[in-house]
């Protein structure tokens, strides 16, 4: 079973902390940090496995991580899951993540928090692996997505029209809004002269 | 045209915004998209703890403002939710929010009800009350129609689920193992296997749903009941037996590659599921021939099948091997396994080397044969740079016995210790492993040899170990009765909670005393109060008048240590006895009901027999080895008597006599090593201090295990060695042994910053005993003291008033400068809640040394405050300001500033190199003066002249050579200066050189102030600046070098400064009355 999974940069500020343990808030922070002592110390030649995450659970408990450019993605796991499987568990999910964000970065992981939780439930349940191939994940998040976008349908639309605008820079005023069903053309400006 | 084009353009997004809603201003909204990235920009400029820390505070009250006001939108709601996770994620509170959370999913749409679950599965815990309101929810949405919301209401339920509330949703979950998606059975399949994790007996009855998931016909559901499965044949391996049919099937069809070809993971088929699937085979097959039989044929396939290309197919292959040799063994696939495990050894990816160690160990345990197979390649393990290589290394010896005679694997274990290859770190356990070993030996040539190189040793930690050694060696009897030779191949168990201290820690508790606080907490509050010492402990320690029940805080935190810590002592301790298992006593099942029973009734002496030995800390052997009725006390009642004298020492006015005794001898070795003159002072002020010195010894403890715990952090055996240090230290007390309180010194020296602050501590006027002594013989005694260690300067009082008397003198250590603030209370009555308070200061850091916080400051009695000064960046003169406060009888608190003058010179400090490092530095350095200065007659000899450089600029003379003089000198913390003086004829030519440019030019004046000093004759320095230096600096320079120079001189002031401003700017002349420059 997995127990938590902690991904943080070279600094040790953790960008995402998931735990599958009732721990209390003050053990959760204790974890991060000591898991970030931990790994953060080690050189890039030793081996991905560290045993017994000191708080996380005793001795059965073994940490397995992997240093992608700024980042730590660290899982805590027990005695019944495999090292190299989850090694490459891993290398899934930031697979995933990077299709998913096209490119993924540091910055995409701290703004779209909600998304990274969201790809993480698709592969791991309650500390369970629920699935491990990366399309199926990523048709999974497709789906909902499409779901959740016909399911706002027209009532939903001005929200999205609202966010559609804002992800474009201000003063270069959008063009061409595509709300959905509705879409509003924006006249081109040469047809105006 | 154009301007209605743009006016319609910028109305947009506006237009837009008022459609969204109607309430609520629209430019709240817009700016709300972009707060989360403001927040996180935010932080990520910020360089503190303690920034982040109001920044978090603010946004958190704005967060809190937001939610709570009935305009906020769902959807603000959602945005607020993202900020509060990240908040949250960094460690801050935002409890607030989480009702909100639960409304968040409650309301929403699906957006913002997935966000809402999120939050809500981030901030709660399985057992926190808002959790039911959350129920009804969960159920509407699992009966939902949509399918995102059914797998949200799943998703939660198996993440966090308040156990009472089961039954509310099983039958709907039940249900839905029945759905027509695939993707709705699976994670109806894992919610169900929560709620058989958290209440096993609630899901009792739906065993043949379980069942049924496994015969699902989607390979994703079935894969879902593997991981219930796996579970409940851990569990109960014997009611599963009938399954290893379909198990074998279902992973011999994977293997056969039946599967779609989605499940491929790099080409190998579904390779997660296969792990899944042997791991539950060797469960099943492990002591049933019958079973087993079932799965040679697939575990045979699997072997063959894993074509080594990928990282993942090694993952299958080491699932294989652990299997097959868990299973009924069969030689053929054994066989088969142990050429894998060679693969996995012998390659030269770090991971699968680790994992083929760790699979030795278990294999070896049947077939010793391979281990001999791959000696070499162990042996070369042995000096990976990866420790935790290195530790299952180490194990592996322990199976080389059943070949080789014990006397052979000293042997070789010797001849590794030798070689100069392999660390200290590694010989540690090298002789850790030989101490093992020892007993079943039967020459014992080598150890002797052994014990007699390493007791020598520089390396504390080899010196330790040998020490250990050599006293089990001389009691071999005792030794052979610890270390049984019986070769029962299972890790040993040991208390690691050492719950047996529990009822003494909650005693002492009970009594008033601190509760312990891990390491990183302590650190943590000291960062946050950076001006209050954390190390309150020490404080109360001094503070405590009598005996009062008050015990040594510091002992009680070694105390509590142990067992308060609990999980993560024992987490380390069962590492380190895995890594050094070489001789392992009992196995799990004989032991663990022992240990219980012991918890229960932990007064009761026990026998002490083998199976009562919790530690395999040979430190404490020894002291029972010495102390003759130890045998027959319990280890836990010994131990306890350890930490009770360790804790009244220095304390308990009773035992004033037995502990002088005890002080005098451990004080004969510290004299010994640290050439203390205990001269001026009478016998009761000696005695007192050296009470204080054992005390100081033993508080010492909380440092030796944070600065072993800092060095150590991922070594296995440090708690091994943090064990025996502790009792080491403790031992002290009671034992008179050498090599002991050499050992102690040993500690202290290879620490120096502790050593140091230990020796001030030292001298801390004793509080249990006679108070009245006088406190002037104290401070005497130890600026006395001081002086033989460090150079100081005279005592200069900064401040006073009719109560308080504060001094100060400069400790000029090697490391940095030691600021010693004395505070003398003259008055009859005793002073509250003194504190002294230096503030930051530009150039500096001041660091404020633990120990020194005193909240009561008795009558007639002296204070010390120290602060260790570093400095930050060169200057030439800086003050330090500070305040102390105080309060009289309760009432009205005092407050007294004071400054202190610093200049570079108080960081500068002898280099110690020899002549052909001050060549070879020579060479390397770019920073370059020079000067020639004329010599009256009087000084013309240059070894007068560079003694008194040595002495006032404390300069190290390197060399002289005929008419030429070597000098060297850093500034803290590392910066050196080197200096070259020649005499030619009546001139002098001095040379600097130095890595920093500003350095050099400041030297020179500082030795044409000395020279000016001992000379008369010789004029003030006129400084002849560098280049590169900044006009203040050459401004500071120049004032401080003359008016210092002549002030001191004359013993009067100096002369007048004038800018002139004629040439350049800011430019500065001297006028001053007799000689002229």
């Amino acid at each position: 079973m997995i127990k938590a999974i902690l991904i943080f940069n070279n600094h040790g500020k953790p960008q995402l902390s998931k735990v599958y343990q009732p721990y209390s808030e003050d053990t959760q922070q204790q974890i991060i940090r000591e898991t970030f002592h931990l790994v953060f110390k080690r050189d890039e030649n030793v081996c991905n496995f560290l045993e017994g995450g000191l708080l996380i659970g005793g001795s059965d408990n073994k940490l397995i991580y992997r240093h992608y450019a700024t980042l730590y993605f660290v899982f805590c796991v027990d005695s019944s899951e495999s090292e190299l499987g989850i090694l490459d568990l891993i290398q899934v999910f930031v697979e995933t993540l990077d299709k998913c964000f096209e490119n993924v970065c540091e910055l995409d992981l701290i703004f779209h928090v909600d998304k990274v939780h969201n790809i993480l439930a698709e592969m791991v349940m309650g500390g369970m692996v629920l699935e491990t191939n990366m399309n199926e994940i990523v048709t999974q998040i497709d789906a909902q997505n499409k779901l959740e976008k016909s399911e706002a349908g027209l009532a939903g639309a001005p929200a999205r029209a609202v966010s559609a605008v804002k992800n474009m820079n201000l003063p270069e005023i959008p063009r061409n809004i595509n709300i959905g069903d509705i879409s509003i053309k924006v006249p081109n400006l040469p047809s105006f002269k | 045209m154009s301007d209605i084009v743009e006016k319609t353009l910028t109305a947009l997004p506006g237009l837009f915004l008022q459609n969204q809603s109607a309430s609520g201003p629209a430019a709240a909204k817009a700016s709300f998209s972009s707060r989360l990235g403001g927040l996180v920009r935010g932080i990520t400029a910020l360089t503190s703890k303690h920034e982040e820390e109001k920044l978090i505070q603010q946004e958190l009250s704005n967060l809190k403002a937001t939610v709570s006001a009935p305009t906020t939108t769902l959807k603000m709601m959602k945005e607020c939710m993202v900020r509060l996770i990240y908040c949250e994620m960094l460690g801050y509170d935002a409890s607030f929010g989480y009702i909100h959370a639960i409304k968040l999913a409650q309301q929403g749409n699906l957006l913002e009800k997935r966000v809402g679950y999120l939050a809500v599965s981030l901030f709660l815990h399985e057992s926190h009350e808002l959790l039911l309101l959350l129920v009804n929810t969960v159920v509407k949405d699992l009966q939902s129609t949509n399918l995102v919301e059914v797998c949200m209401a799943l998703t939660i339920v198996s993440q966090i689920f308040p156990r009472e509330m089961i039954p509310a949703v099983l039958p709907l979950i039940e249900d839905k193992l029945q759905h027509s998606k695939e993707i709705i059975r699976r994670k109806a399949v894992l919610a169900l296997y929560k709620f058989y994790l958290i209440a096993p007996n609630q899901v009792q009855h739906i065993h043949i749903k379980f069942r049924k998931a496994l015969c699902d016909r989607d390979v994703g559901v079935m894969a879902a009941s593997l991981h219930i499965y796996l579970r409940m044949i851990k569990e109960n391996s014997s009611a599963y037996k009938d399954l290893t049919g379909s198990f074998v099937t279902i992973l011999k069809q994977v293997v056969g590659g039946k599967l779609p070809v989605d499940f491929n993971y790099h080409s190998v088929p579904a390779p997660w599921l296969q792990i899944q699937l042997l791991r539950i085979l060797g469960l099943l097959g492990k002591d049933d021939q019958r079973t087993s039989e079932l799965m040679y044929d697939v575990l045979d396939e699997s072997l063959r099948r894993a074509e080594l290309n990928h990282n993942v197919t090694y993952a299958i292959l080491f699932e294989c091997v652990h299997t097959v040799y868990s299973i009924y063994p069969k030689s053929e696939l054994l066989e088969k396994a142990a050429k894998c495990i060679g693969k996995f050894v012998l390659s030269p990816k770090i991971n699968l080397k680790y994992l083929g160690l760790k699979a030795l160990t278990y294999v070896i345990q049947q077939d010793p044969t391979l281990a001999l197979q791959h000696q070499m390649t162990i042996i070369e393990c042995l000096d990976h740079p990866d420790p935790i290589i290195k530790r299952e290394v180490l194990g592996e010896y322990s199976y080389l016995l059943d070949k080789e005679t014990p006397e052979e694997v000293i042997t070789k274990l010797y001849k590794l210790l030798r070689s100069d290859s392999i660390s200290s770190e590694t010989k540690a356990w090298i002789i850790a492993a030989v101490t093992k070993l020892t007993p079943q030996a039967h020459s014992s040539n080598i150890v002797e040899r052994l014990i007699q190189e390493f007791t020598t040793s520089l390396d504390t930690c080899l010196r330790q170990h040998a020490f250990e050694l050599k006293h089990l060696h001389e009691n071999v009897k005792f030794m052979k009765g610890l270390l049984p030779v019986d070769k029962s191949c299972e890790d040993m168990v040991v208390d690691a909670s050492l719950s047996f201290l529990d009822g003494f820690v909650a005693e002492e508790l009970s009594q008033g005393a601190a509760p312990y606080k891990p390491h990183h907490q302590r650190q943590e509050e000291k960062l946050s109060q950076e001006k209050v010492l954390s190390f309150e402990p020490y404080g109360l320690s001094f503070s405590s008048s009598g005996f009062s029940g008050r015990q040594s805080p510091a002992g009680i935190s070694l105390g509590s240590d142990i067992s308060g810590n609990s999980t993560e002592t024992g987490l380390k301790e069962t590492n380190s006895l895995k890594l050094e298992g070489i001789k392992k006593l009992w196995g799990k099942e004989g032991y663990l009901p022992k240990k219980e029973s012991k918890t229960g009734d932990e007064t009761e002496a026990l026998p002490v027999p083998q199976e009562n030995i919790i530690m395999e800390n040979v430190d404490q052997i020894i002291t029972k080895n010495d102390q003759s009725q130890a045998l027959t006390q319990s280890k836990e009642e010994k131990e306890k008597q350890l930490l009770a004298s360790s804790l009244f020492v220095g304390l308990g006015s009773e035992s004033t006599i037995n502990l002088l005794g005890k002080a005098d001898t451990l004080s004969h070795k510290f004299r010994r090593k640290s050439k203390v003159k205990e001269t001026k002072n009478g016998q009761t002020t000696t005695a007192q201090n050296m009470t204080c010195s054992s005390f100081s010894s033993s508080s010492n403890v909380a440092y030796e295990e944070d600065y072993y715990l800092d060095h150590l952090q991922d070594r296995g055996d440090k708690e091994v060695k943090k064990f025996s240090l502790n009792s080491e230290l403790l031992d002290s007390e009671s034992l008179t042994e050498l090599p002991l309180v050499e050992k102690i010194s040993n500690c202290r020296l290879s620490t120096p910053s502790l050593f140091a602050d230990n020796n001030m501590e030292v001298f801390h006027p004793p509080q249990s005993t006679a108070a009245s002594v006088a406190n002037e013989v104290s401070l005497a005694v130890s600026l006395l003291e001081e002086t033989t260690e460090h150079m100081h300067s005279d005592l200069i009082e900064v401040c006073n008033n009719e109560t308080i008397s504060v001094s100060s003198y400069k400790i000029w250590k090697d490391e940095c400068l030691l600021m010693v603030w004395s505070v003398f209370n003259k008055s009859a009555s005793e002073l509250k809640s003194a504190n002294l308070e230096i503030a930051p200061a530009e150039n500096f850091k001041i660091t404020e040394q633990p120990g020194c916080c005193l909240p009561v400051i008795e009558a007639e009695s002296t204070k010390n405050f120290q602060y260790s000064v570093q400095m930050e960046k060169p200057f030439t003169e800086g003050n330090l300001s500070g305040f102390i406060n105080y309060q009289v009888m309760d009432t009205h608190s005092v407050q007294l500033e004071f400054s202190v003058n610093l200049s570079l010179l108080d960081f500068i400090r002898p280099l110690k190199i020899s002549t052909e490092d001050f060549g070879k530095l020579w060479l390397s350095f770019a920073n370059d003066v020079k000067q020639n200065v004329k010599m009256s007659e009087s000084q013309a000899a240059l070894p007068s002249t560079l003694k008194a450089l040595q002495q006032e600029l404390r300069l190290h003379v390197v060399d002289i050579i005929g008419n030429e003089g070597l000098l060297a000198c850093q500034l803290l913390p590392s910066i050196p200066c080197l200096l070259h003086f020649r005499v030619h004829g009546d001139m002098l030519a001095l040379w600097f050189r130095s890595s920093c440019s500003t350095l050099p030019d400041y030297l020179l004046y500082q030795c044409q102030k000395v020279r000016a000093w001992i000379d008369p004759q010789v004029p003030v320095p006129i400084p002849c600046f560098h280049p590169g230096l900044t006009r203040a600096f050459k401004a500071e320079c120049f004032v401080s070098v003359f008016l210092s120079s002549r002030c001191k001189k004359h013993g009067k002031s100096g002369g007048d400064l004038v800018s002139k401003d004629s040439e350049s700017p800011g430019h500065l002349c001297i006028v001053y009355p007799k000689t002229q420059s």
